[in-house]
């Protein structure tokens, strides 16, 4: 009994130290952000790709900020972000590039049921954060540079509010991704901005419903761009660039249409027709 | 409480019907901490013997040194090996980062002070017990150090499971240096905060269970190879 127990701890032990049988196989490294993965997008999208050209992708998913700061590290071979400023930054200070348009979706406003700063219904995404300002009902914000962080900050100023004077009252930076942040505004019945993609896959709901939506300016944008391998010579620039390729070709662009949560598309391909930035 | 109770039900239908994904990713956990434990024991249990027994310089400063790396916070130890492990780091060449071997070296950093201290504080009571017999056999600190690991190889399990319990239970260094990548650097921990960020409570809970049930696992793995090999010993 012992030395069978004592026979089943070791190989449970030495099997748990053998590595992982080298798999030859090819991979890429893809970081990303939170909305993409969290979203549901890359489960679905992968495996299709995976299947058409037998490249694993490894996925790490942060805020759009930290993607493109593992780029410069060289930490990755592809990023798939969305703030196209700092897109253009990372490919004109030589990082990468040249950069791909892949897709859009939108992002929304979001708020509680009661909507105290009554914005519900409005188009004009600058008012309504003016009226939460003035009403200083709280606002949950990302604060992590995340690309939904920049495109938050770029409608504060398109409202003509500093919301930093509402610092540790009504505005609160959680520093976090988005579904932690969405976490936190539904635990505070606060207002928040999300990309459309994870707030329908988002399940902790409580009383927050979408408040804005529609507005031009709620645009959002997703590129793709391979880092550069001048730089970083471990780049792997042919499975890399095949994973470009297919995103923008037509097969990829199926595919990314073909995602959908309740019936209700979450992305949608523009890799030929990009829509120009207002 | 409607949230803790399917979480309980999912915990349980995860368990019985050993869902693949779930078992993937457990079996990546155990794979890495145990992996992590096994190193960090290789060093952290002899430098904790020989700080029990030997007397030298520095030696009270280490000591101080051990017992306040105990409290390293995973994410300042996840931090720094991603700083060594990435492409542009000093062992970028490797290419380690995001990958499981990269997780291992993280909780093996980790835990080897948690180890050593624990190792030294237990082992220094048995070298002021039995120092005077070993000391009449002629062994010096050097050669009484594979005796007290030995002698203290039950304690020291205790010892183990501590650091066992430290590294299955983080989630700050592996998510940096893993990159809670699917299929391939996911562990419970990183599962589970993967699951709360999507607003999925009821399912991050009930990895939670499935992950304390197998710590519970081990640890009674432990205790009962302990009980049983006193038993046959004495």
């Amino acid at each position: 009994m012992l030395k069978t127990l004592r026979r089943t701890l070791l190989a449970v032990f030495l099997g748990a130290l053998a590595l992982p049988a080298l798999a030859q196989e090819r991979s890429i490294t893809v970081a990303s952000t939170t909305s993409t993965e969290q979203s549901g997008l890359f489960g679905y999208l992968l495996p299709i790709f995976t299947q058409a050209s037998g490249i694993t992708v490894r996925v790490v998913a942060l805020g759009t900020g930290q993607a493109l700061d593992v780029g410069r590290r060289g930490d990755a071979d592809v990023l798939f972000v969305h703030d196209r400023v700092a897109e253009t930054r990372f490919v004109t200070e030589g990082y990468g590039g040249p950069r791909h348009h892949v897709m859009f979706n939108d992002f929304v406003l979001i708020g509680p049921a009661a909507d105290p700063a009554h914005i519900a219904g409005l188009r004009d995404t600058a008012e309504a954060l003016r009226r939460i300002a003035a009403a200083a009902s709280p606002f949950v914000s990302r604060g992590d540079r995340s690309g939904t962080h920049a495109a938050e900050l770029r409608l504060w100023v398109q409202a003509g509010v500093d919301p930093v004077q509402g610092r540790g009252a009504w505005y609160r930076e959680v520093g976090q991704g988005m579904g932690p942040a969405l976490n936190a505004a539904a635990a505070q019945n606060a207002y928040i901005l999300a990309d459309r993609g994870t707030w329908l896959a988002f399940r902790n709901r409580q009383e927050l419903k979408i408040v804005v939506e529609g507005d031009a300016r709620l645009f959002n944008q997703y590129g793709v761009m391979l880092v550069s391998p001048q730089r970083h010579p471990s780049v792997k620039v042919v499975d890399g660039q095949r994973f470009i390729d297919w995103l923008i070709s037509p097969a990829g662009q199926t595919a990314i249409a073909g995602y959908k949560i309740n019936g209700e598309q979450l992305f949608f391909p523009n890799a030929t027709q990009p829509e120009p930035v207002s | 409480m409607n949230d803790l109770g399917s979480a309980l039900t999912t915990a349980a239908s995860m368990v019985t019907t050993a869902d693949p994904a779930v078992v993937q990713v457990v079996l990546l956990s155990l794979r890495v901490s145990l992996t992590a434990v096994a190193i960090a024991a290789l060093v952290g249990l002899p430098l904790g013997a020989l700080l029990a027994v030997a007397q030298f310089p520095g030696r009270r400063v280490m000591i101080v040194a051990l017992n306040a790396l105990m409290g390293l916070p995973p994410v300042v130890c996840g931090l720094l090996v991603y700083l060594l492990l990435s492409r542009s780091g000093p062992l970028g060449p490797l290419g380690l980062l995001f990958t499981p071997t990269a997780m291992v070296i993280a909780q093996a950093v980790l835990i080897a002070p948690i180890l050593a201290a624990l190792a030294r504080q237990l082992l220094e009571g048995m070298w002021e017990e039995y120092s005077e017999q070993l000391r009449s056999f002629g062994a010096g600190p050097w050669r009484a150090v594979p005796t007290l690991l030995w002698d203290g190889r039950y304690a020291l399990l205790t010892v183990l499971l501590a650091g066992f319990g430290r590294a299955s239970a983080e989630v700050g260094a592996v998510m940096i240096v893993g990159g809670n990548i699917d299929g391939f650097t996911r562990v419970m921990t990183t599962a589970i905060a993967l699951e709360t960020s999507k607003g999925d409570l009821p399912l991050a809970l009930a990895l939670g269970m499935v992950l304390m049930a197998i710590v519970l696992t081990v640890n009674a793995a432990a205790q009962v190879l302990r009980d049983s090999s006193a038993r046959w010993a004495g």
